[in-house]
């Protein structure tokens, strides 16, 4: 039954100011939607540009379920092409990265080769073309090449739909994250680096996005992990420096007074982050040498600055999460409703000492992966949600905590950390990318 | 200590008592099989280098293996409220070195292993590698590196022990 296709009014009606109807997360049409709206009309990350350094280097992925490649052209400018073939429709790249011979694309069934730009080079036994009006179809004008794209300080993003909001507009000063992350690099420059964990989880995608500022779940859900950790470390004399490890498991069962003061920013657009005042990296031990550096390169005052800003996860609504302080990300890329692959991508900070790697590398690992403990208790828990809204009974999803009305009039601000404000924040740009341009239909 | 041959049979007996106790869930005796400065090693790609420069699926000391097994006995240890059994079906292991000089052994282990909790089961294969030291006269672990066929593949939940 199609209760919302071109009907923005029922689309609408699934987000009330407090609270979310099930369908957001578990209805098929609304996943369709989600991919054609929601996931089209807004910025979607789609890698980092050192992953094509140099002409003719190609990375694939999907956005919004559509195979995309992301390449650097001859004039060293990064572009997203779509990954299809101009003629017969072929994805014309199918390993997950590599380097275009010749700077060619060339497509595996007929051969048609393409200029990293997109615009066709060749076409085997063209006289076959001749005389039936090629030039005037939509083969001849090659692969599409994406006109929206955006290389932020390594960070590319998409626009899928021709129309929406200006890039800058969309993510406002939540940019600022990834300002402090590129800028924790001495040389100012990140690196993708130390591999990517594929973590296929079985619920909707939001619940990701959404936990990843929740502050209310680490000392429940990571209980039996960091609380594990945290009895196994008690008792020993505080002159034994502490692991690695166990610095990273310790916080997450920090009390709520600890997250509650944390503090989270909201922007417009769904955009957020936690840790506005400090965050669970703020404790973290020094690393060597790596001070010295960030002064050298910055001035004292300038790198103190710099180091001081330790926030806990910003979210770029709806596909990216960082977590600038340990230049680690996660890429949420849906699939389904109830069927989401998570990707964490960590970074090298040029110019810093090999040992931030291998921090982001061991938090990574411990925190991310799809044999992490604490990811196994949020992985139950997203399912134990998606499982849970095939009841009746109640079909609203309660996101009331902290809720004031005078969000109504302005959502962005600063929050105490353990409010759900910023799930609200995401709902609110939901239902707006969700309907943009959508025909308005009757209210269910 | 001895430099005496240890004999194959009993090496393979090891690597296959290895694998039961960790099917049978008898997590504190399979801890107790690792050196201290023991390690089990998962790498996240082929012929990957170490695990501190890069990312790897396990990369374990005796400290989080032990974090990892006392969390399997919390009962707040929600993933595991419905509990996950496990099943390696092993290959002949094949001894490939052994140098009682330096005191170790190395045995090479192709294998199938399943993980199942309740109707959800995943199969995994790969090349398990026991690095082996004897210490007070027993067969202890030094490294058990484990190599997935599909380590690049996007995985669901893996809450034992490959």
């Amino acid at each position: 039954m199609m209760r919302y296709r071109n009907n923005a009014a029922a689309v609408r009606a699934l987000v009330r100011e407090d609270s979310v109807h099930r369908d957001v997360y578990v209805n098929r049409e609304i996943f369709e939607l989600e991919m054609e709206q929601l996931w089209r009309n807004t910025w979607i990350y789609v890698g980092h540009d050192s992953q094509v350094p140099t002409a003719g280097d190609y990375y694939t992925t999907d956005i919004a379920r559509q195979p995309v490649i992301m390449l650097r052209d001859s004039d060293a400018k990064v572009r997203v092409l779509m990954n299809r073939c101009a003629h017969k429709g072929a994805r014309l790249v199918s390993a997950q990265a590599g380097r275009c011979d010749g700077e060619l694309l060339r497509c595996p069934y007929h051969g048609w080769t393409y200029r990293l730009n997109g615009s066709i080079r060749t076409i085997p036994l063209k006289s076959g073309y001749e005389g039936t009006g090629l030039a005037q179809t939509e083969a001849a004008k090659g692969v599409v090449s994406l006109p929206n794209v955006v290389n932020y300080r390594g960070f590319v993003f998409v626009r899928l739909s021709p129309d929406g909001p200006d890039f800058h507009d969309y993510f406002g000063d939540s940019l600022t994250s990834i300002d402090n992350m590129v800028d924790r690099a001495p040389d100012g420059r990140l690196e993708v680096a130390g591999g990517v964990l594929r973590y296929m989880h079985d619920s909707n995608w939001k619940m990701f996005i959404e936990n990843l500022n929740d502050t209310m779940h680490p000392m429940v859900a990571h209980e039996s992990a960091a609380g594990t950790a945290k009895k196994l470390w008690a008792g020993k004399p505080d002159d034994v420096p502490k692991p690695m490890a166990i610095e990273q498991f310790l916080p997450f069962v920090n009390g709520y007074e600890f997250f509650d003061k944390m503090g989270v920013r909201i922007y417009e657009n769904g955009h957020s982050y936690t840790g506005v005042k400090f965050s669970i990296h703020s404790n973290y031990s020094a690393v060597g040498e790596y001070e010295a550096k960030m002064e050298e390169a910055y001035g004292a005052e300038r790198a103190r600055a710099i180091l001081g800003e330790v926030r806990h996860n910003t979210i770029y609504y709806p596909s990216l999460t960082i977590k600038g302080a340990i230049q680690a990300i996660r890429v949420a890329r849906p699939i389904a409703p109830d069927r989401t692959l998570i990707e964490s991508w960590t970074f090298r900070l040029a110019g810093a000492p090999e040992r931030l790697l291998q921090r982001t590398v061991m938090y990574t690992r411990l925190i991310n992966a799809p044999t992490s403990v604490v990811g196994h208790d949020d992985r139950h828990c997203y399912r134990a949600i998606q499982d849970g809204l095939a009841t009746d009974g109640n079909e609203w999803v309660s996101l009331l905590r902290n809720y004031s009305p005078q969000e109504r009039e302005r959502i962005a601000g600063d929050y105490n950390g353990t409010s759900e404000v910023s799930m609200r924040g995401q709902f609110r740009a939901w239902a707006r990318f969700m309907t943009a341009g959508m025909a308005d239909g009757e209210p269910p | 200590m001895s430099k005496a041959l240890i004999d194959e049979a009993a090496l393979m007996r090891f690597v296959y008592d290895e694998a039961r106790l960790i099917d049978e869930k008898r997590f504190d005796e399979w801890f107790e099989l690792f050196t201290d400065d023991g390690y089990y090693w998962m790498p996240l790609t082929r012929g990957q280098p170490d695990g501190d420069n890069h990312t790897s699926l396990f990369y374990e000391d005796k400290l989080l293996l032990r974090v990892r097994i006392e969390r399997l006995k919390s009962p707040r240890s929600f993933s595991q409220h419905q509990p996950s059994f496990c099943q390696h079906v092993l290959q002949q292991p094949a001894v490939e070195s052994a140098d009682p000089q330096q005191n170790s052994w190395v045995l090479r282990t192709p294998f199938l292993y399943l993980e199942s909790q309740i109707d959800a089961q995943f199969m995994l294969a790969g090349v398990s590698r026991l690095h082996l030291a004897r210490v007070d006269g027993r067969l202890r672990i030094r490294l058990k590196k484990v190599e997935l066929l599909n380590c690049d593949a996007a995985l669901p939940s893996i809450q034992l022990f490959p």
